[in-house]
């Protein structure tokens, strides 16, 4: 069935034109930054599929970014070869979220209070991790390091051999491949009846409750998937920095991903995407200047948005623009054009 | 005929208040029952009991559906038995449109290829056909009303409980109802909650009386709509 | 027995730690059930007022117990003005909103002390008990809480405005009942708990270094101190501060001091998942 408005679908013209970009990019400039920001659009767009689709708000998604990085980390010191490290950094999140979320939808917590519990836990492995310094922690080989976290691990290599190391470019386009295919699999979870069931839970749980459904498996499903990707993120940020740190865990970190989601826009699947890439440029940017500190503006930014445009920039500027569009159909004398009463944001691309 | 409904001494209690006091209720294969009574009298509260929206344990008494025991089951488990529940408060998906709304129900039952049938079937038996594309959010409250009939309906439940479905609605749309509710009645059991008297004396159905928790009276309708004992509970003075 | 002793103080100096830094986020959750998640910078902001005020020659005492609780207050006020009150009824909302506050402050803060650590001395020198040194000040903390303590109980029980504040625990439209504009008296209440927090702020500014960031510590701890306590101004907080705070400080001491913050971390966990209504929200009902 093609008429889902809620979920929205791909147009395709611009997303082969956003791959075209992503893959010609190296040509043109260098590549460390925007490895970057494909790691954090990635990181964004995790949060924002659970928050915005099924209405499911992490606090502390950091933890699973973290968890994904530490996971990468230990595990290609322990094993040597990147491969089952790159795996793990999905699973374990994934499995860690599935046992909170389990613990957290089956017990009926509500909103808030998940927003408590999702802070808790990233607060703990934050102040666990930091706090195990010295050799008499770590797991195999890998010295967990405390608050200076761990360094100097193996970064990607090609599957099965070890020798060829997939760092620098090879590792923008594997970013690149992950955000791109992402994207495709947020896509058709949303035009499945997962993705659909998801959205009616976000509109009114009880009656998908009462409907037959086991909300609270869903949820969890849900969660554990995005947290799977938040690893992933987390994986390819600990390639790119080689180094993990339990900032990564912080409440900074944890502030930040929920102001790109929210400034970039909720209820779309390229709001997170385009909030992480432009306030992560403008954090970058700042970083290299000491007159305005970063916090200033980010909190500025999101205490604007929530009380101007609490959906996010996205859905606003779709909602002008389709009213723009309404008021120039209606001038050139159209008709046929029902006019869009509803205030379900414009879910296109 | 057999029973396909009973509580045994279903009780709930509030903190020191017992809304719902010991009753036995039992309600047969396609019966179509009212239950009537005052602000208060527990029927919303009862109502919830059966559907799992309160959670009962044993000390609650107990609920069997088809002689089986739901007492404390889920919400979602009690309707995956085929069950259809229509709340007090119409709860619908506001954000969606009537077609995903009635898609989303229909998926359950019907799988993802039968569902789109199943939805236009029930959206042309409940005149719902000019509304699919717009937005549950802005239709009327008897609209509302009448989507969240057709999603509870488009399952195929074989009992149907439905809490004050008449309110809100037009003159036109009760006599719509009425007719929706009888064509339900040929294949469910239905249970209506409702406060609006006419509508209940217009299906004429057996009517059970709820007082204080409990059960005051039950019998045809025109009988027990005419008790004095009844009458007093809703006017609060003797009838001469 | 002087190491029970030495413990013993300490579980209390914990637990007075809990409730002082949690009040103000106390009165403004249980009153308006809005989350202020910039509670910690508002405790920052305390601490650094008395400290500038230390440093331009005023008395620590005055600084900390009138000074600062004043400064924030007015901060509270301007901030509910400007933001809260556009939020009521939207929890999630008010959290990420608080949330982008406390990044500004923390960035206000930078621009005008800059990121090196301030700090002042304590007024009150240590003691001794058997081998151990007690801090005398810590005493000072204890007693400034439970007088505050005593002050709200005093205050919600015996004044008007007390009677006022109890009906807006119950919800807004007591409030309006009782012939006095609920906005208004959200206003007074975000103002008083913003002057809590920099009472807070004032007496804990001579234990430690301040930063700008050092919000963040306080911020968890009575976040998780107040929800878990529930809707109960009072006897909430003091609850889920003596349950955390002896955790916090049985674990300490029995085996590593992180593992104390963390213990209480998942035990805040445990009981959020098993009375989400708070502990005074199961077991007392609509008490103080």
């Amino acid at each position: 069935m093609t008429d889902w408005p809620s979920a929205g679908r791909i147009r395709w013209g611009w997303f082969l034109l956003a791959a075209a970009i992503l893959v010609l990019l190296p040509l043109v400039t260098e590549t460390l930054t925007p490895t970057l920001l494909l790691i954090w659009a990635l990181f964004a767009l995790s949060l924002g599929m659970m928050w915005g689709f099924a209405g499911l708000l992490s606090f502390g998604h950091a933890a699973y970014f973290g968890l994904g990085a530490y996971t990468y980390a230990i595990a290609v010191l322990n094993i040597g070869e990147s491969t089952v490290p790159l795996l793990l950094s999905l699973i374990v999140p994934a499995a860690v979220a599935a046992a909170i979320g389990a613990m957290m939808f089956y017990g009926r917590i509500s909103d808030v209070y998940m927003g408590v519990i999702t802070l808790v836990v990233t607060l703990i492995l934050f102040k666990f991790m930091s706090a195990t310094a010295g050799d008499a922690y770590k797991i195999g080989a890998a010295r967990l390091g405390g608050f200076n976290g761990i360094p100097g691990y193996p970064t990607l290599n090609a599957p099965g051999f070890p020798d060829i190391s997939l760092f620098g470019m090879p590792t923008y386009y594997i970013c690149a491949a992950a955000l791109l295919l992402s994207y495709l699999l947020w896509r058709w979870i949303l035009a499945r009846s997962f993705g659909r069931v998801l959205i009616g839970i976000r509109e009114n749980e009880m009656r998908c409750e009462l409907l037959g459904y086991n909300v609270a498996a869903y949820k969890t499903g849900i969660f554990a998937l995005s947290a799977a990707m938040a690893g992933l993120a987390g994986c390819l940020f600990a390639n790119w920095a080689e180094i993990v740190t339990p900032a990564m865990f912080g409440l900074s970190q944890a502030a930040e991903v929920l102001i790109w989601v929210i400034v970039g826009g909720l209820g779309t699947l390229i709001g997170p995407i385009l909030g992480a890439v432009v306030l992560g440029y403008v954090k970058i940017l700042l970083g290299q200047q000491t007159l305005i500190d970063n916090s200033l503006i980010l909190g500025a930014l999101l205490i604007f948005v929530v009380l101007a445009m609490p959906r996010g920039v996205v859905p606003a500027l779709q909602l002008v623009w389709g009213s723009i569009r309404r008021r120039a159909r209606a001038r050139s004398g159209r008709h046929g054009t029902r006019r869009r009463l509803g205030v379900s944001p414009a879910e296109r691309v | 005929m057999s029973t396909i409904l009973e509580t045994h001494g279903l009780t709930m209690r509030f903190g020191g208040v017992v809304a719902v006091n010991n009753v036995n209720f039992s309600l047969l294969e396609r019966e179509l029952r009212c239950l009537v009574g005052p602000n208060g009298a527990g029927k919303s509260t009862f109502f919830k009991c059966l559907t799992g929206q309160y959670p009962l344990s044993h000390e609650n008494g107990r609920v069997l559906i088809r002689g089986a025991d739901v007492t404390g089951w889920e919400t979602y488990e009690i309707v995956r038995s085929g069950v259809g529940i229509k709340t007090q408060i119409p709860s619908v998906m506001n954000g969606l449109t009537v077609q995903e709304n009635l898609w989303l129900a229909a998926r359950r039952i019907h799988g993802w290829h039968g569902a789109r049938g199943a939805m236009e079937e029930i959206a042309d038996e409940l005149h719902l056909g000019d509304l699919l594309r717009r937005n549950v959010g802005e239709l009327s409250h008897g609209q509302r009303q009448m989507v969240e009939i057709g999603i509870v309906l488009v399952q195929r439940p074989w009992l149907v409980l439905l809490d004050e479905p008449a309110a809100g609605m037009t003159g036109n749309e009760v006599e719509r109802l009425i007719g929706v509710v009888r064509r339900i009645n040929l294949t469910a059991s239905v249970i209506v909650v409702d406060h609006d008297m006419e509508f209940v004396r217009l299906l004429n159905s057996r009517v059970t009386v709820f007082h204080q928790g409990a059960i005051l009276v039950e019998g045809p309708s025109d009988q027990v709509l005419a008790d004095p004992a009844v009458l007093e509970v809703y006017i609060g003075s003797r009838a001469t | 027995m002087d190491y029970a002793e030495v413990i013993g103080l300490e579980i209390l100096y914990m637990i007075a730690f809990l409730v002082l830094t949690s009040a103000g986020l106390a009165i403004v959750f249980g009153m308006m059930r809005v989350i202020n998640l910039a509670h910690g910078e508002f405790v920052m902001l305390g601490g650094y007022t008395t400290i500038a005020c230390d440093k331009a020659g005023i008395n620590i005492y005055f600084a900390m117990l009138v000074v600062s609780p004043l400064v924030v207050g007015m901060v509270g006020l301007v901030v509910e003005r400007t933001i809260i009150r556009f939020l009521y009824g939207r929890m999630i909302d008010t959290m990420l909103a608080t949330w982008g506050l406390s990044l500004l402050l923390i960035g206000v803060v930078t621009l005008i002390f800059g990121n090196t650590a301030v700090s002042v001395p304590a007024p009150i020198s240590g003691y001794q008990v058997g081998e151990f040194q007690m801090g005398g000040y810590n005493l000072f903390i204890i007693l400034v809480t439970a007088a505050m303590g005593i002050g709200m109980w005093g205050v919600l029980r015996f004044t008007r405005a007390g009677l006022i504040a109890r009906g807006a625990m119950q919800g807004p439209d007591v409030v309006s009942a009782l012939g006095y504009n609920p906005r208004q008296v959200y206003m007074i209440t975000f103002t008083a708990g913003a002057a809590l927090s920099g009472l807070a702020g004032g007496v804990l500014a001579p234990l430690t270094g301040l930063l700008p960031s050092s919000g963040g510590a306080y911020i968890a701890k009575a976040f998780i101190t107040v929800i878990t306590g529930g809707a109960a101004v009072i006897s909430g907080t003091l609850s889920s501060g003596i349950i955390f705070g002896t955790i916090n400080q049985i674990v300490s001491f029995a085996i590593h001091p992180v593992l104390g913050e963390i213990a209480m971390l998942v035990l805040a966990i445990i009981l959020l998942r098993l009375m989400p209504k708070g502990i005074t929200g199961r077991f007392f009902g609509d008490r103080t």
